[in-house]
C-alpha cells in the first residue's frame, strides 16, 4: 500500500491498469475538474482508475463504485451535468464528457 | 404478399452465435440481438476496438474456443442482421421491445431462440457495498474487456471454478493474489472426482490452476466461512473463520461470487413454464432436450436456461436452431441433433459433479446476521426480511417484495433474487425449491426517460 488516504479527497484509485496503456487520452471533466482517461476505457474505468467512487448511495449516502461490471446490477450509475444517468460498466468516456461525484450534493 | 418474420436470437455469447451460424447455414437470415457492442458474451467477451492484447493473454486455454465463436460471428456477419448495443427491455406478443442508441424500438417475431446467459450467483457478506468489493464475473471483465485489476492486493472469495481461474488470471496479470477464499472445503473436491473424471480436459484445467496458484504461493483457504469486509469509504481487508479459527487479511479488493446463476427475466416475460432445478438452486424455464420452451416458437439455450458452462452452451445454441428449422418445416440433420443432445447430456454429469466439488453454501441464509444488506439497490437487510416473514406470514417471493422492497431495485433482483429466496426459506421453515420465485418486470432495466417518452409516442 502507498502511503495514507484523505476522505474524499486525493482518492487513491480503485483500478489499476495492467496492460492496453498505449492508447489515445481523453478529456472529460468531474465536477467541474480536468480528467484524463484513454480511448476505450468506460466511464467505470475512466473514473475508478483516477478515483475510488462512482457516486453515494441515495439511501445511506455510503459510497459506491460499481459491482457486476456487465450490465445487470445498475449499481455503477453516475450523473452527468446535464441531468441524464449513464451505467458506468457500461458506457464508452468520450472527450468532452461532463460528469459529476455526488460529493458536490453532500 | 409479406415476407415471413426472420427468427430472433437474443444474445450473442456462444450460445446465440452457434444458433445464429445454424440457422445462416440453413438459408435462413436470423436477427441477433445483444446489449454488447461485439459478440462473444461473457466469457468470451471482446474488449474494445483498439485495444491489443492477443486471445491467448485473455482467454488462456479458452483462447481457441474463444476465436473459433468470434470468427464464426465474424464469417456470417453479412448474413444476418445484426443489432450489437441493443437493450431487449420487455417482450410480449409476439415482439420485443429493444432500446438502441436511446430509442425504443418493436421488433415483431414468431421464432425466439433465448441465449441470455448468466451472471454471477452472489450470497451477500457484512461489506459487499464497500467500493472495491466485485463480483467475481466482474472482477475478470475488468481485466479482459478494460485490462485493469479492481485493486493491487485483490481476494478472491465464494466458490466455483471460476474462483480459481480469475485468481489465477489476476496473478498471471500481475496483480498480487492475498487470498482464495473457497467456502466448499478440500474433501467435497476429493469426493467428487469420479464425476469429474467424466470431463478430464476441464478437470485438468481446475487442478492447473488452484495448483498453478499454491506454487507460486498464494494463499488458498478451503472450507472458510466469509465473515466481513472492513473498510471506510473502501474495502480495506476481509475477515473470515476457517474451523475455530478466525483470520483477517489487509487488501484494497474482493472479487467473489458463488458460481453462476441463470438470466431467465426474458424466458419469464415471455410466459415460458418455469421449474425448480435442484441442480441448479433456481427456477429455470422448462424446455426439452431440444431447447424447447412451453411457447410455441421460443427456444432457450445456453447458460440462460441452466448453467452449463461455454462448451455446452455452443452446443445448446446449435440443437435449439436445428429445432427451430425443425419445427418450421426445414430438413435438419437429425443424426447431427441427437449427437449434440448426446453430449449436452454428458455435461449435465459433469455438471452434477462441480457441484459436489463447490457446494451452495447451504448454511447460509441462517450464518445471515440481521444487519446485512441484502438488497443493495434499496439497501433492505435479512432482519427486514426476517421480520416481515415473522410479522405478515409472507411464505412467497413477490409477497416479499411487495413489502420489503427486494428485488424491486434497478437488479431487479439479478443480484439479490437467490440471497433473498434463501433468508425466505430459512426464515419460513421451507425448501428453498418451495418460496416461489420473483416474477420478471418490464423494463428488464432501466430505461432513460427520454426513450420511454418516445415508445408512449408510438404506441
Amino acid at each position: 500500500m502507498t502511503g495514507a488516504r484523505l476522505p474524499n479527497s486525493d482518492a487513491m484509485p480503485l483500478l489499476k491498469r495492467l496492460a492496453e496503456r498505449d492508447r489515445p487520452p481523453v478529456h472529460f471533466m468531474v465536477d467541474g475538474l480536468p480528467r484524463t482517461a484513454l480511448a476505450g476505457d468506460t466511464v467505470l474505468t475512466a473514473l475508478l482508475t483516477g478515483g475510488e467512487q462512482l457516486r453515494r448511495s441515495e439511501f445511506s449516502g455510503e459510497p459506491r463504485a460499481g459491482f457486476c461490471l456487465m450490465g445487470a446490477c445498475q449499481d455503477c450509475w453516475v450523473a452527468t451535468e446535464s441531468g441524464e444517468r449513464l451505467r458506468a460498466c457500461s458506457t464508452f468516456i468520450q472527450d468532452g464528457m461532463r460528469l459529476l461525484s455526488g460529493e458536490a450534493a453532500t | 404478399m409479406t415476407q415471413p418474420l426472420p427468427p430472433v436470437i437474443v444474445g450473442a455469447g456462444p450460445a446465440g452465435v452457434r444458433a445464429a451460424q445454424t440457422l445462416v447455414a440453413h438459408g435462413l437470415r436470423p436477427v441477433l440481438v445483444d446489449e454488447a457492442p461485439r459478440p462473444g458474451g461473457q466469457i468470451y467477451r471482446q474488449p474494445p476496438i483498439g485495444f491489443s492484447r492477443p486471445r491467448s493473454s485473455l482467454y488462456g486455454f479458452e483462447a481457441a474456443r474463444a476465436a473459433s465463436v468470434h470468427h464464426a460471428a465474424e464469417r456470417i456477419i453479412e448474413q444476418i442482421d445484426y443489432r450489437p448495443d441493443t437493450l431487449v427491455w420487455n417482450a410480449a406478443d409476439g415482439r420485443l421491445d429493444l432500446l438502441h442508441d436511446g430509442r425504443t424500438e418493436s421488433l415483431p417475431y414468431v421464432q425466439l431462440i433465448v441465449a441470455t446467459g448468466a451472471t454471477d450467483r452472489v450470497l451477500p457478506f457484512p461489506g459487499w457495498t464497500l467500493p472495491g468489493v466485485y463480483a467475481l464475473g466482474g472482477a475478470q471483465v475488468a481485466l479482459k474487456f478494460q485490462g485493469c485489476s479492481i485493486g493491487e492486493r485483490v481476494v478472491f472469495a465464494g466458490t466455483g471454478p471460476l474462483l480459481y481461474l480469475v485468481a489465477y488470471q489476476y496473478a498471471k496479470a500481475g496483480a498480487t493474489v492475498v487470498a482464495v477464499l473457497d467456502t466448499a472445503p478440500a474433501a467435497a473436491k476429493l469426493a467428487a472426482l469420479p464425476a469429474l473424471a467424466r470431463n478430464l480436459p476441464v478437470l485438468a484445467k481446475g487442478i492447473y490452476y488452484s495448483a498453478w496458484l499454491r506454487l507460486h504461493g498464494v494463499p488458498v483457504h478451503e472450507g472458510i466461512t466469509l465473515e466481513c469486509a472492513g473498510g471506510t469509504g473502501r474495502v480495506e481487508s476481509v475477515r473470515w473463520r476457517q474451523g475455530g479459527d478466525v483470520h483477517e487479511a489487509a487488501c484494497d479488493a474482493v472479487g467473489f461470487g458463488y458460481a453462476l446463476r441463470p438470466e431467465t427475466q426474458l424466458a419469464d416475460l415471455l410466459g415460458c413454464r418455469f421449474g425448480y432445478d435442484e441442480l441448479q438452486r433456481a427456477a429455470v424455464p422448462q424446455r426439452d432436450a431440444a431447447g424447447r420452451t412451453s411457447v410455441a416458437g421460443v427456444y432457450v439455450a445456453g447458460d440462460g436456461a441452466g448453467i452449463m458452462g461455454a462448451d455446452a452452451a455452443e452446443w445448446a445454441g446449435e440443437r435449439a436452431a436445428l429445432a427451430l428449422v425443425a419445427d418450421a418445416g426445414g430438413a435438419v440433420d437429425a443424426a447431427r441433433g441427437r449427437r449434440l443432445e448426446a453430449r449436452l447430456a454428458r455435461t449435465a454429469a459433469f455438471r452434477r459433479g462441480l457441484e459436489r466439488a463447490f457446494p451452495f453454501p447451504a448454511d447460509w441464509a441462517a450464518q445471515a446476521s440481521d444487519d446485512l444488506v441484502v438488497c443493495r439497490c434499496e439497501e433492505v437487510t435479512a432482519g427486514q426480511l426476517r421480520h416481515c416473514v415473522q410479522d405478515s406470514g409472507a411464505a412467497e417471493m413477490n409477497r416479499l417484495k411487495a413489502l420489503t422492497r427486494v428485488g424491486m431495485g434497478r437488479c431487479q433482483g439479478r443480484m439479490c433474487g437467490a440471497a433473498a429466496a434463501e433468508i425466505l426459506a430459512h426464515a419460513c421453515g421451507r425448501p428453498a425449491g418451495e418460496v416461489g420465485r420473483l416474477r420478471g418486470q418490464m423494463p428488464i432495466k432501466p430505461l432513460p426517460f427520454a426513450a420511454v417518452a418516445t415508445a408512449r409516442g408510438e404506441a
